[in-house]
């Protein structure tokens, strides 16, 4: 359930296929996942999991395996 | 058609930093008669209770937003406290300053770092979760207080006046970075007004700056208050980016 929200957090914020949200995606290696994208990305799992990220973690955010590390640690289980 | 009778702030979530005395206070006090619901942002919690209270009393609506706005963290921990009671932020009033005057030769490593703390980095770590927050709601306004010394400058005040100057930077900066999430951003430099801060100088300098004042008297903290309700309400929605003077054809 909730991997399937991160996802869809990805994929809707991006604007790219569910397909492509891999754990290997990685924050600027393709045009949709840019700085401003990043921070709709922010809203959109903040909104999905009812959290607020730190600052670090936004910066730290720099791929979607990274994005499940942080968000593990803010109690949510992918 | 806005009626004269309207609350220009009716139950617009703000938060104003620095919150318990001086313009902070005034503003508090202004919003919250004007049907806002006003957070109260200080460092001691004993004194911004007491201000909460008496704008509850006189049938405001007010809470608590205890934080040192120089304090990345404190900042953040205040932060997840209030999304505890609200999820959505309209106006965030970055207030809270201090002014600590020397000479160049005689200033401080640590008087620097303070007044730069207080005066300018907390504008930014409290507009960034502002920001985040006002964004989501695609509506905000943020004020900033900055000052006459900030725009025009004056001997003697090269950090205070650096660490306002500043604020007009940041200001003008997300003005343009925030206007796509319709979050506008603008600033209040106030002159030569009436609170502990100018209080606080030598008597014969409070002659002078009284002096350089066209109108010829010091400004009230209302006064910056009004201005700060105008730039939070709705009266001023295409209005951003811009510094406003509040002080009486100051000349400086």
């Amino acid at each position: 359930m909730s991997q399937a929200t991160l996802i869809q957090c990805f994929a809707e914020s991006l604007g790219i296929p569910a397909e492509q949200v891999t754990d290997e995606l990685q924050y600027n290696t393709i045009p949709q996942w840019d700085s401003v994208a990043h921070m709709t990305l922010i809203a959109a799992l903040e909104d999905a999991f009812d959290i607020m990220l730190d600052t670090d973690d936004i910066i730290d955010m720099s791929s979607v395996a990274k994005a499940k590390e942080i968000l593990a640690r803010y109690e949510i289980s992918l | 058609m806005r009626s004269v009778s309207d609350m220009l702030l009716k139950d617009k979530i703000c938060i104003v930093t620095g919150a318990t005395r001086g313009i902070g206070l005034a503003i508090a006090k202004f919003f919250a008669a004007q049907g806002a619901w006003v957070f109260v942002n200080g460092r001691d919690p004993q004194r911004v209770n007491e201000v909460v209270a008496e704008l509850n009393a006189s049938g405001g609506r007010a809470d608590a937003f205890v934080c040192d706005v120089a304090d990345p963290n404190s900042v953040k921990l205040a932060y997840k406290e209030f999304l505890t009671k609200s999820k959505t932020i309209d106006v965030l009033v970055n207030n809270a300053g201090i002014l600590d005057d020397a000479l160049i030769g005689m200033v401080t490593p640590a008087q620097i770092e303070r007044t730069f703390s207080i005066n300018t980095y907390a504008v930014l770590y409290m507009s960034q979760y502002a920001a985040r927050i006002m964004a989501k709601a695609k509506t905000g306004s943020i004020v900033n207080l900055t000052s006459i010394i900030g725009t025009n400058g004056n001997s003697g005040q090269a950090v205070y006046g650096g660490s306002k100057a500043a604020v007009i930077g940041i200001t003008k900066s997300l003005a343009k970075e925030l206007a796509v999430s319709h979050i506008r951003v603008n600033a209040i430099a106030p002159g030569f007004i009436d609170t502990d801060m100018a209080r606080s100088i030598p008597s014969a300098v409070f002659e002078t700056r009284v002096a350089s004042v066209a109108m010829k008297r010091i400004g009230t903290p209302e006064e910056i208050a009004g201005v700060a309700a105008f730039l939070a309400s709705d009266l001023s929605a295409y209005v951003t980016g811009q510094i406003i003077g509040v002080d009486g054809g100051m000349l400086i």
